[in-house]
């Protein structure tokens, strides 16, 4: 390898390192987020707006039983924050693919995988920053629980695997975009797909063909299964669909992603 | 530079195909670079320059054919050839939310160097951004962002560089600051290839240059060899007129000193 003529590269140069090289990745791709402050308000704004529309506006209309209402609509309201949240993933990303940085990366003696797991990490960390301004703003409103610290352990839980599972589709949608519009616009149908499952109204007020829908989609179950929790009840077997769910999709969607990132550096 | 015997090319490309689809981007390209050189890629939008960098990088695959970059094949050894490479695309490869100095540890962090900030520091001084070390590399004019991307190329000295047209899209006074940087490489004993369009760019830096035309180098030597394939020269008496360079930087009266005793 050393030459006499060429200039012996520095020591401890060419191996990559996965850990220390997603460490650095990573504390480059929270300085976005830290630099952008926006980012994450923007990411709780909708969320917060929807929340307080429900609410104040259109809960009273909404019957929930005894449980407020409130506490009823917040887990589908966290879930929605994390589907705005991940968008910022593949955006970040694609801007990444478009200017020469990622080469740049792919280049170097790294750890490849690295750069995807960083924005990964990153995203896990911006979307609890905007997660925990949600329950501020909730706990405002007058949101109370007497959960547990093993419940709201299992609440953390679950958003951080959805939170894991959403962005990892981020990633395929950030790897496969062509345009900056097209790698946010993923997120749009999964924002709206807690509107048609148990998140706001009870599904046996919908139409048959609707509420059958909404009854077999991932968010029903993890909505549910949050909401137990918060209320002290017995979460049931929703849980074990809830992170069936979760499992199948960051399953597929990381699969999906590597495969995508392989035939990208060939 | 060669103090010793025949030194192994630090790159070796042979027979190297590659085509998209119906596109033969790459017909079979033969190329070797001697250590410690400058060659220059020299070939018009969509020869293939491009393509043939991205395969000695290891950021694409050949079809056919062979190419090793410091002694390590670029298709069964790629961490090592990463390892003695150091790839400044097309585009300015800077993160342009982090500081110019952020930009440096970075790099000098992913190649598990010590004392990151200070190789930062030098690099920042010996390419006249110290003082703007501390803004936004979005914040740069497109001459300090080539000189920031060339200076994270540079971070772990690796042995071998591609510069991928690094001066396109840069005014004048910008290219001939390159054009400095790239002379300093080499008289390091770096290898460098580098692409261009630019007739002159070559014909300034580079000591053999590889023409790439239709998907094969045609032509392959130092700039008097590529001249002598030419007829003899006849005589002729032309009255000298200033090129608009020329004008330019007699107006401007800003022309650094080292590139008017350039070769």
């Amino acid at each position: 390898m050393t030459t006499l003529t060429a200039p012996a590269p520095a020591p401890g140069t060419s191996r990559p390192r996965f850990w220390s090289d997603t460490a650095a990745l990573t504390g480059r791709s929270l300085q976005h987020v830290t630099r952008s402050v926006d980012t994450i308000v923007t990411t709780a704004v909708t969320p917060v707006a929807i929340m307080l529309l429900f609410v104040y506006v259109l809960g009273g209309a909404i019957d929930t039983g005894d449980v407020p209402y409130l506490t009823y609509m917040l887990p589908g309201i966290l879930l929605i924050t994390i589907a705005s949240g991940v968008a910022y993933t593949s955006y970040r990303l694609f801007l990444d693919l478009q200017g020469g940085i990622f080469e740049r990366f792919q280049s170097m003696p790294i750890a490849r995988s690295g750069v995807l797991w960083s924005h990964v990490l990153t995203s896990l960390v911006a979307n609890a920053v905007s997660l925990a301004v949600v329950l501020a703003v909730a706990l405002v409103m007058g949101f109370r629980t007497g959960a547990d610290v093993g419940s709201w352990l299992a609440v953390v839980g679950i958003l951080a695997l959805f939170t894991l599972a959403l962005t990892w589709l981020a990633v395929v949608a950030g790897l496969s975009a062509k345009t900056v519009d097209g790698a946010s616009a993923f997120s749009y149908p999964l924002i709206f797909l807690p509107f048609v499952s148990s998140a706001f109204v009870p599904t046996d007020t919908m139409p048959t063909a609707v509420a059958w829908f909404a009854e077999h989609q991932p968010v029903t179950s993890i909505v549910d299964t949050i909401r137990s929790l918060f209320l002290e009840q017995p979460v049931g077997s929703d849980i074990w669909v809830a992170l069936a769910w979760c499992a199948v999709i960051l399953v597929g969607a990381f699969a999906w992603a590597t495969a995508l990132y392989r035939r990208r550096i060939r | 530079m060669s103090t010793l015997a025949p030194a192994r090319p630090a790159i070796s490309v042979r027979g190297v195909v590659k085509s998209y689809d119906d596109l033969h981007v790459l017909r079979g390209v033969d190329l070797d670079v001697e250590q410690g050189s400058i060659v220059a890629l020299l070939g018009s939008n969509g020869a293939g320059k491009t393509t043939l960098v991205r395969i000695l990088s290891t950021l694409l695959r050949s079809d056919e054919g062979t190419a090793a970059v410091a002694g390590f094949d670029v298709a069964t050894q790629g961490a090592d050839v990463r390892g003695a490479i150091s790839l400044t695309g097309q585009f300015a490869a800077v993160d342009e939310i982090l500081t110019g100095r952020e930009n440096l540890v970075l790099v000098a962090r992913l190649r598990h160097l010590a004392s990151p900030g200070d190789i930062a520091d030098e690099l920042l001084a010996r390419f006249s951004l110290t003082e703007a070390g501390s803004r936004r590399a979005g914040t740069y004019s497109g001459g300090m962002r080539r000189r920031l991307d060339i200076a994270m190329s540079l971070v772990g000295r690796p042995p071998v560089i591609f510069l991928d047209e690094p001066t396109t899209g840069l005014d004048p006074q910008a290219r001939v600051e390159v054009w400095d940087a790239v002379r300093e490489l080499a008289a390091a004993g770096t290898t460098v290839l580098l692409t261009t369009q630019y007739l002159d760019e070559a014909e300034q830096l580079a000591d053999r240059i590889a023409i790439l035309h239709e998907g094969r180098i045609i032509a392959d030597g130092t700039l008097a060899e590529l001249k002598a394939l030419l007829p003899a020269p006849t005589v002729e008496y032309v009255e000298k007129q200033p090129s608009l360079e020329d004008v330019f930087f007699a107006i401007v009266g800003d022309r650094t000193t080292t590139t008017e005793d350039a070769r």
